[in-house]
């Protein structure tokens, strides 16, 4: 191809990762480094607020922002350091802990909490996703032609749903006197929380994921069934390999290189886990990473946020996922450069 | 035919607003307000609308959005619906209006007591009152023979009677949903021990023995409560009374007129109002005093100012409250007190009385640090020393990263 076809062709896209992508980035990195503060100042500020029948007023001194001459909010950017990683990190509270072996104080330290959830929810719901997707594959592939096509509707299904609405629902169907909630409760007798304590709220979490994601690796699984060459499997077959044996020596080798897609995409997003924090309101229990950056970001009710720390926490989010993709990526790199030749 | 089309839809929305004849005038400037969406301000921005051209925002969000919103120039919206918590940002970036010379022009029907004064200059305009006060079932305390408890030893005595007697799922109810609710609740609680928030180098005094007598006092609930009581917010509470589930909770003066909705209460005239529980004897009711009223942009022109002031006062009249009496504690003209605001009034006029929210930049980030440490010590995986500790070293990160320590 011509190098002026390619450009026209790619340039484009190039332009919008820079813009929306490099750009916001770079941006984020810098401000891990900076603080943006107000320029403040003490004032005596007589309040009147009312009663049921009369107001009350008090005289305080208030910690207000100064205003400049064009009514805007007047700030200063210093430049600190590492001093936002440390704040979020607190590596000395983590040693502490560390040097009393003590785990239940590191899980005390947000960071380390989070870190601890996302990293088990990411690496127990990979092989599951990957699994299941596969069983289904297998399955739709051996069933008869004529119902294949309800059968992959159906099992799509769970994929299309919004992340966040589907969280929702399961923790509608879950809470309190959530229908399923109601009916384990019938069957068993017992009063059932499945939200007072954090291993129910983790359990639901990881089925609610490999629910929402296996229909993405049945679908990948499923077209890559479809290109397994017949005749190595019917020469299996005549060597008298079992099915198992099919599946270990001739079917997984033949899709190990989506499988590796797969543990590519689901580490990506998985790491990024936060619309089960949100959606099943776990923050008492159970905290992730995301979630840890957005509460930084989220303005309280006096409009402050923390805007230094959620830059430092995005980009320990971001070299957490560069870690976890090192392995799958070194493999794909190898094949490519393999079958380069 | 696409003029006709046009012509005839204009003619039927002149129509509709000239069905509206509840308002005294015709709004010709176009207005936008952003508010909560609860639904005291549902009745005040539909009573608004009946002027014509205005459009309302109710987004229980609205504590978020606001403070950019009302910076851009020209404002996003004309006029703001805050409460005594959420004003703080607006104030500290100067991007709401005086409202002197608005209030001696349109607002004669307006009580001095409604008029929020900062520095003398009125700022914002009060439409009703909230708190936190003590709802329970009067059938259920009546058949036990428990008396109204007023203090929150009384609470748990009365709530063990109810768990042996067994008469409902839970005794007590409670809004410790992690996050902001469960921070109110410490916010509510502490004061009602004697306790400051600040001291004066803007440094935090939670870490104390209020500190712990408040966490003390709160866990107490635990024994009564869901064990799902770290999920559960305002509305989730008055799910459970209007269901029958729970017979006593501190709860939301805004969310007593619910209890006798016959279309979602299973409870309709069973549910009592009290003066919040005090947390010592001697003290004040364990709570603290909201406001929510209107603000008007800075960044808009003195013509939109005035329309939209104009339609506020419309909105916060004695027809409004007359027609939605029971949506809140109103401080407008007009207003009756009914039985479901006993508690919030005895509340109030408690002496002596609890105070009003201390909303300021530092509340703010103790209220977050409160919000993320405060679980831990619920669920138990930390004691109250470390929790208060904790809370201690966590507002003092972010007052350091805002600027308000050194």
């Amino acid at each position: 191809m011509k190098f002026k076809t390619f450009a026209a062709f790619v340039g484009p896209s190039v332009f919008m990762m820079l813009l929306f992508i490099a750009a916001p980035l770079v941006s984020v990195f810098i401000q891990s480094f900076q603080v943006t503060q107000p320029i403040l100042q003490q004032v005596e500020v007589e309040t009147c607020t009312p009663g049921f029948l009369t107001q009350t007023c008090v005289t305080e001194t208030k910690t207000v922002p100064v205003l400049d001459d064009a009514g805007k909010t007047m700030t200063e950017t210093r430049w600190v350091g590492l001093q936002s990683y440390r704040n979020v990190l607190q590596m000395d509270k983590f040693w502490e802990a560390v040097g009393n072996g003590s785990w239940n104080d590191i899980m005390q330290i947000d960071f380390w909490k989070a870190l601890r959830f996302t990293l088990s929810f990411t690496l127990l719901t990979l092989p599951l996703v990957i699994g299941v997707g596969l069983a289904i594959a297998l399955a739709v592939n051996n069933a008869t032609r004529s119902i294949r096509g309800p059968i992959i509707f159906i099992s799509l299904l769970p994929f299309i749903i919004t992340p966040v609405i589907g969280s929702l629902s399961i923790y509608w169907l879950f809470v309190g006197d959530g229908i399923l909630t109601a009916m384990m409760e019938r069957w068993t007798g017992t009063n059932i929380s499945m939200f007072a304590q954090a291993w129910t709220i983790e359990l639901l979490m990881y089925f609610y994921r490999v629910w929402h994601v296996a229909p993405f690796a049945f679908v990948i699984f499923y077209a890559g069934l479809q290109t397994v060459n017949m005749d190595t499997l019917e020469s299996a077959v005549i060597d008298g390999a079992s099915r198992w044996e099919r599946l270990r020596h001739v079917i997984v080798p033949h899709l190990m290189p989506l499988i590796v897609f797969i543990a590519l995409i689901h580490l990506m997003d998985c790491y990024r886990v936060f619309e089960e924090i949100v959606g099943f309101r776990s923050q008492a229990h159970v905290i992730s990473l995301q979630w840890l950056t957005y509460d930084f970001m989220t303005p309280d009710d006096a409009g402050n946020r923390a805007i230094s720390r959620a830059s430092a926490s995005a980009m320990l989010t971001m070299i957490g996922i560069v870690f976890l993709l090192i392995l799958p990526l070194r493999r794909t790199w190898r094949d490519h450069k393999g079958s380069a030749h | 035919m696409f003029l006709k089309k046009i012509a005839l839809a204009g003619a039927i929305s002149l129509m509709g607003s000239a069905a509206f004849a509840a308002c005294s005038y015709e709004n010709t400037t176009p207005i936008k307000s952003l508010t909560a969406g609860f639904e005291a301000w549902k009745a005040v921005t539909d009573a608004m609308a009946e002027c014509g051209n205005f459009q309302a925002e109710l987004d229980q969000e609205f504590r978020t959005k606001q403070p950019a919103a009302f910076e851009a120039n020209p404002s996003l919206y004309q006029i703001g619906g805050v409460s005594n918590g959420t004003i703080t940002p607006l104030i500290n970036a100067g991007t709401i209006r005086p409202l002197d010379d608005l209030v001696a022009k349109y607002g004669q029907n307006l009580t001095p007591n409604q008029l929020i004064r900062i520095n003398g200059k009125i700022m914002a305009v009060a439409m009703m009152v909230n708190t936190q006060h003590l709802m329970y079932r009067s059938d259920i305390l009546a058949d036990l023979g428990i008396e109204t408890p007023t203090t929150w030893d009384e609470v748990y005595a009365a709530a063990e009677k109810i768990k042996e007697a067994g008469v409902v799922d839970y005794p007590l109810g409670a809004t410790m949903k992690s996050g902001w609710n469960l921070a109110q609740e410490f916010v509510n609680m502490y004061p009602g021990h004697g306790g400051q928030f600040f001291n004066d180098d803007n440094t935090t005094a939670v870490n104390s023995d209020a500190g712990v007598a408040a966490l003390e006092t709160m866990k107490k609930a635990l024994a009564f409560t869901d064990p799902e009581v770290l999920v559960s917010d305002s509305t989730y509470v008055q799910q459970q009374f209007q269901q029958g589930k729970i017979a006593m909770a501190n709860l939301w003066s805004s969310r007593a007129g619910a209890m006798n909705d016959p279309a979602e209460s299973q409870v309709v005239g069973k549910v009592a109002m009290a003066a919040a529980p005090k947390a010592v004897a001697d003290g004040a009711p364990a709570t603290t005093l909201w406001w929510d009223g209107i603000v008007i942009a800075k960044n808009i022109s003195d013509e939109e100012a005035d329309a939209a002031f104009r339609l506020a006062m419309e909105g916060l009249d004695a027809e409004t409250v007359q027609g939605a009496n029971d949506a809140a504690i109103w401080l407008v003209n007009g207003y009756v007190p009914t039985e479901i605001a006993e508690g919030a009034i005895a509340t109030a006029t408690a002496a002596p009385a609890p105070p009003a929210y201390p909303s300021t930049t530092q509340m703010g980030l103790l209220h977050t640090a409160l919000g993320n440490e405060l679980p831990a010590f619920l669920t138990g995986d930390r004691d109250a020393a470390a929790t208060l500790t904790a809370i201690e070293e966590a507002y003092t990160t972010s007052a350091k990263e805002a600027g308000v320590l050194k």
